[in-house]
């Protein structure tokens, strides 16, 4: 029942908030902080009701739905989507507490867009049919869209045009490779399709490709990317954690979940081919991270660069990278959501995120540059950190299998810390910008916001194992799917 | 104490918690540096501890598990500490002189104006918060016993390293004052110094490129032996160069990449001298006791590999030969006392190196323990006189301070001696060691180490001449300059002790003595078992090579004071004469400037051909963009259905996925 809960309680939220008179902003506010908060306590039983080391889905669900048709509301977790889950209740909380004081119009449409958003996202990554999984992950593209397109920058309609219709796009093939499936096997339950389905390898090739590049426009791969910075640009803050920290990961989430099971025998012809544009993606981000004049725009870039690292764990690293890249996406999740966040309390403050704008702030704002330079180093993959241990075992893992491509990727940090600690360098350090006199420092909102974020940074990047012996189970069986194709092929 | 260890890495970290949460709003600056500096004795109180039980138990190495760090199918590391004479070695020496710098920058880090009285300094807490997080990084490094701790050990000092360098982030790059070569002669002009937060990013970025091959090294370890734990890899090490011949040379050649970095070596030193941005307790803690001499420590950990890569370690040698006569021609003119005490750094680190790489491994630990002693000895005494001269640490503008400041000018030349290698000093025992054991393997290689001690003790000398001695050059700096305070004299009195006595660890054994650091380090050092036997050389060459080092040592140290205090006009003529050859080494060989145009700004130049051309024109606006429109025309002439509302574009998608649907349906 829980994950049925999690789709429905900010639902709920959602309806509720819709009753609320337009000026009852308070009762808005703390009417969507409370669903969030309801919606990430019922998602805790998931981490400590978890069975460890065991392989199957959990806490599943499966009720009928278009019974003729064969079509059924299938739900459940593994390790792929526990913590994606925790993840996304986690920082949609956090997104609303940083809304608090960020938007003025609007208020009451936002945060049931908000929390629709959550339903949807929560639905995508618990869905384990076909259907129920297109339609959520259709309908979490809408909210955002709205989020970007109502309350974003000067740029937001374009923004937010692109993003829907780029996403759209992409996604029409993988509708098309759905109804192949379900025309081939009878249904569109998942685990019915990955057990008994037998399609040719030429179909397997075929249909990756229609699913994969849906996945693909959402991570972003490489060159499919200049949706995301022109999105994050125009965001409002909310929206960019929400898209950075949750939304990409759908991409390389259901690369795990739909792609590889389904059609493993497409994986020797399609993985050289990621694996190049992860390995571009992670160099070209960080390159053209390194030049931009807008902060979020560079974190936009980063992204590209990171998401690459997840998607060169999933298609070369072998058992290592594939929960290297499960943890990398809720290392993402954070640390960038912490940028993102961060860039806001500026932004709310200074309504700028040029770097020509800032300079020596760490003078003027401790707490603010402390924390800044925390989500940096998280991001930067510094040890102690969650980013290090992530981006350590994708490139251990890659490296047994494909030295080159680690060697290259293990480049890709070096240009991490160029990039990152310039964006520290031009706001934080050198001498102090006077535009940013009446700047102040975070409050205590906005103060306990970071401290949850960096704390669990610290906890992952110290005790990756408590991750760690929920994830394996599910990525030992994809493992051993990819290692028995990759014997097939050899012979 | 030694299932206790943990504490000497938990203490300063608790360290650092209570003064980076509480220092700055709460506790105050005192309170603050009474906390730093007694985690750290504490520290060092439980290594000593440890180090007797190791001593009593004979040197037999105890593993001391914490717990599981990351375990993934066939990968898991756990978070242990490796008790043994080595890493004690290193936590004797980090929290030994950790403590004593600590000491020492209680009082350093106060500036205080003419009438004695502290400014209220609100960062001084973030000062001794980062000081403490060094000194527990550095031990992750050294206790760690895989090679994953201390790849995280490695990081986590290059992090602190970073936030000491870029201590004061809000400082701007300074412009330096041009040499003068006497009248009517062009004075050289000198490159301005970078900014602390420049110089700290420089030392990151730099040290990341070596990490990279680091940690190249480590994911070779891990796909050749399925572990990264010490004991089982080096217990798997001479079976697997038998069935593998090529991959210890690799994993050897790869991790030395990462030392090339974090020591300072050719081609990756550039990050040192500017590394003096930094506050000078930085300076003598990271930059010459510790952290830089992290690759020695990794090559003596890893004693079995290299041995099993004797052409790797050759070049490790010729690399760290090199380096040392290299830093030290750039040192001979460098007019800053502490960037002559970087290159000197640099130059003496290659020592180091030599010294493991012809093999020589307790040399190398013993030159290391003793540097650590004399060089933050000297850099303690740099930056006495720096606070004494309100930051000035031009050697121009000194002169005859040893009047003004006895404790720091006796210190100092305690400190230079021992560098230098004059008889009986702690450096004395420890160069010549090297310089022996490189001769066996290198007559050449011996040559070019005579030579750079000879230039080692002539450019000590000279700073030390020119700062201390002579006439004073700048009158109202002279005027105000004064002894430091007691947390400074005693920082400075203690290692001028161990600078003294240092050498007393070991003796050389041809003269008959017991060689302490031999005995204490032989159970790290593993011996091939069908190794190249071992010829020693004759007593009397031990001799010939030691009279050599000590007659180098004087002589270039006689050649200073002639230089310098009995014919002044001698070496301003030879820089003018030799003008070219003079500018080549004030400007350091001009390498900073060619690995700007080599790498950094092609590499700014191919980003913003990136952002700007490939990603912005042509994928974005040309391709994404351009087939939008595309569409957008075709659909124009479809219908006018188009008004830029999103519902009406969902619309399509129905209609779109309906008719898809329907084709499935009935065809």
């Amino acid at each position: 029942m829980i994950l049925s809960l999690l789709i429905l309680i900010p639902i709920t939220g959602a309806i509720l908030i819709a009753f609320v008179p337009r000026e009852q902003e308070n009762v808005v506010k703390w009417l969507a902080l409370g669903t969030t908060a309801v919606a990430l306590v019922v998602s805790l039983p998931l981490y400590f009701g978890f069975v460890d080391n065991a392989s199957g889905y959990q806490f599943e669900e499966f009720r009928p739905w278009i019974p003729p048709l064969n079509i059924a509301y299938h739900v459940g977790i593994d390790g792929l989507s526990l913590f994606l889950i925790l993840l996304t209740t986690f920082l949609t909380l956090i997104s609303v507490l940083s809304s608090w004081t960020a938007i003025t119009d609007g208020l009451k449409g936002y945060m049931a867009l908000m929390l629709l958003l959550e339903a949807a996202v929560i639905g995508v990554f618990v869905s384990l049919d076909l259907f129920l999984f297109y339609l959520f992950w259709e309908a979490s593209l809408i909210p955002m869209a709205l989020l970007i397109g109502k309350w974003g920058g000067s740029r937001r309609v374009y923004a937010a045009v692109k993003f829907i219709i780029y996403t759209m796009a992409g996604s029409t093939l993988m509708l098309v490779g759905a109804l192949v499936l379900y025309v081939n096997g009878g249904t569109s339950d998942l685990p019915t399709l990955v057990n008994n389905l037998e399609l040719s390898q030429n179909l397997q090739i075929i249909l990756f490709f229609a699913f994969a590049l849906a996945f693909s426009v959402k991570v972003p791969l490489f060159p499919l990317h200049t949706w995301l910075p022109t999105a994050h640009v125009e965001a409002p803050t909310a929206g960019s954690i929400m898209l950075a920290g949750v939304l990409l990961k759908m991409g390389t989430y259901s690369y795990l979940r739909f792609a590889i099971p389904l059609f493993p025998d497409a994986l020797a012809y399609w993985s050289p081919l990621l694996v190049t544009l992860a390995i571009v993606g992670i160099l070209y981000g960080a390159l053209v991270a390194l030049v931009q004049d807008d902060v979020k725009k560079l974190v936009a870039y980063s992204s590209v660069a990171h998401m690459g690292f997840i998607v060169l764990g999933t298609f070369s690293g072998g058992q290592q990278g594939m929960s290297g890249a499960v943890l990398q996406m809720i290392n993402h999740g954070l640390s960038t959501g912490m940028l993102f966040f961060l860039i806001g309390v500026l932004y709310e403050q200074r309504h700028t995120r040029l770097f020509s704008e800032y300079g020596g702030l760490w003078v003027k704002v401790p707490v603010f540059g402390t924390y800044f330079l925390l989500a940096v180093f998280s991001s930067v993959g510094l040890p102690g950190l969650n980013g290090f241990v992530g981006e350590f075992v994708i490139l251990l893992g890659t490296f047994k299998v494909n030295p080159i491509a680690a060697a290259l990727g293990t480049f890709g940090i070096v240009l991490a810390a160029w990039y990152l600690l310039t964006a520290t360098r031009k706001m934080m350090m050198g001498p102090f910008n006077e535009a940013n006199k009446n700047l102040k420092d975070m409050n205590l909102r906005e103060s306990g916001i970071a401290f949850a974020l960096i704390a669990l940074c610290f906890v992952i990047g110290f005790f990756p194992n408590l991750l760690f012996d929920k994830i394996n189970p599910a990525t030992v069986e994809l493992a051993e799917i990819i290692k028995a194709t990759a014997l097939l092929a050899g012979q | 104490m030694t299932q206790l260890i943990w504490l000497t890495i938990a203490l300063p970290i608790l360290g650092l918690l209570i003064n980076g949460l509480f220092g700055r709003r709460f506790l105050g600056n005192r309170v603050v540096s009474i906390i730093a500096p007694l985690m750290v004795l504490l520290a060092f109180l439980v290594g000593v501890g440890a180090f007797f039980e190791t001593m009593g138990r004979d040197g037999e190495a105890v593993t001391v598990h914490l717990w599981n760090w990351t375990t993934i199918g066939d990968f898991s590391v756990p978070i242990n500490l490796l008790v043994d004479p080595l890493s004690l070695t290193m936590v004797l020496v980090v929290t030994g002189v950790g403590f004593l710098i600590h000491v020492y920058a209680t009082d350093y880090m106060v500036h205080r104006d003419d009438h004695g009285h502290a400014h209220d300094d609100r960062d001084f807490p973030r000062f001794f918060t980062f000081l403490n997080l060094f000194i527990a990084s550095m031990l992750v490094l050294v206790l760690g016993d895989n090679y994953l701790m201390m790849y995280v050990g490695w990081e986590l000092v290059g992090v602190s390293s970073y936030l000491l360098i870029g201590y004061w982030f809000d400082r701007p790059s300074e412009e330096q004052t041009p040499i003068d070569l006497g009248p009517d002669t062009e004075p050289v002009q000198l490159q301005p110094l970078l900014s602390p937060a420049a110089s700290g990013m420089k030392a990151f970025i730099v040290n990341r490129i070596g990490d990279v091959g680091f940690a190249l090294g480590v994911f070779l370890i891990w796909s050749t032996f399925g572990t990264l734990q010490f004991d089982e890899v080096f217990a798997e090490a001479v079976h697997v160069s038998e069935t593998m011949p090529t991959v210890i040379p690799w994993i050897t050649a790869l991790l030395f990449v990462g030392a090339i970095g974090k020591s300072a070596q050719l081609p990756l030193y550039v990050w040192l001298p500017d590394a003096m941005a930094g506050p000078t307790p930085v300076s003598a803690l990271i930059h010459a006791a510790t952290m830089v001499t992290a690759g020695v420590y990794m090559i003596v950990r890893s004693n079995i590999l290299y041995s099993l890569a004797p052409n790797v370690s050759l070049w490790i040698a010729i690399i760290g030969m090199a380096t040392a006569f290299f830093a030290a021609t750039i040192a001979l003119v460098q007019v800053d006392l502490k960037r002559v005490l970087a290159y000197s750094t640099v130059s003496q680190l290659g020592y180091m190196f030599a010294a493991v790489g012809v093999g020589a491994y307790t040399a190398g630990m013993f030159h290391l323990v003793t540097h650590a002693f004399f060089k933050a000895l000297l850099f303690l005494g740099a930056g006495s006189v720096m606070h004494a001269l309100h930051d000035v640490i031009d050697i121009r503008r000194m002169g005859g301070l040893k009047d003004k400041m006895k404790i720091t000018w006796i210190t100092f030349w305690i400190g230079g001696l021992a560098l230098a290698g004059f008889p009986l000093m702690s450096g004395f025992f420890s160069k010549d060691e090297i310089l022996a054991h490189v001769f066996e393997a290198s007559p050449i290689l011996w040559f070019f180490g005579i030579l750079t001690a000879g230039m080692t003790a002539f450019y000590t000398f000279r700073a030390i001449f020119i700062a201390f001695h002579g006439k004073p050059r700048d009158h109202h700096l002279y005027e105000h300059a004064h002894e430091n305070r007691a947390p400074i004299t005693f920082a400075l009195s203690v290692l001028a002790v161990l600078a003294i006595f240092g050498g007393l660890l070991g003796l050389p054994a041809f003269m008959g003595f017991t060689h302490y650091l031999d005995g204490w380090l032989e159970h790290v050092l593993y011996e091939l078992p069908h190794g190249a036997e071992e010829h020693h050389m004759s007593v009397t060459m031990e001799y010939i090579l030691m009279g050599t080092s000590a007659v180098i040592a004087v002589g270039g140290i006689a050649l200073a004071y002639f230089f310098y205090m009995v014919q002044p006009s001698i070496p301003q003529n030879i820089a003018r004469s030799l003008r070219s050859l003079f500018a080549l080494l004030a400007h350091k060989y001009w390498i900073d400037e060619l690995y700007d145009t080599l790498f950094v700004q092609p590499g700014l130049k191919l980003s913003n051909a990136f952002a700007n051309g490939l990603d912005k024109l042509i994928i974005d606006e040309t391709f994404i963009d351009g087939s939008a429109k595309l569409v957008g025309r075709f659909g124009k002439l479809l219908s006018k259905l188009e008004n830029g509302y999103t519902s009406n574009y969902a619309l399509a998608t129905f209609i779109g996925v309906l008719i898809m649907i329907s084709y499935f349906f009935l065809r």
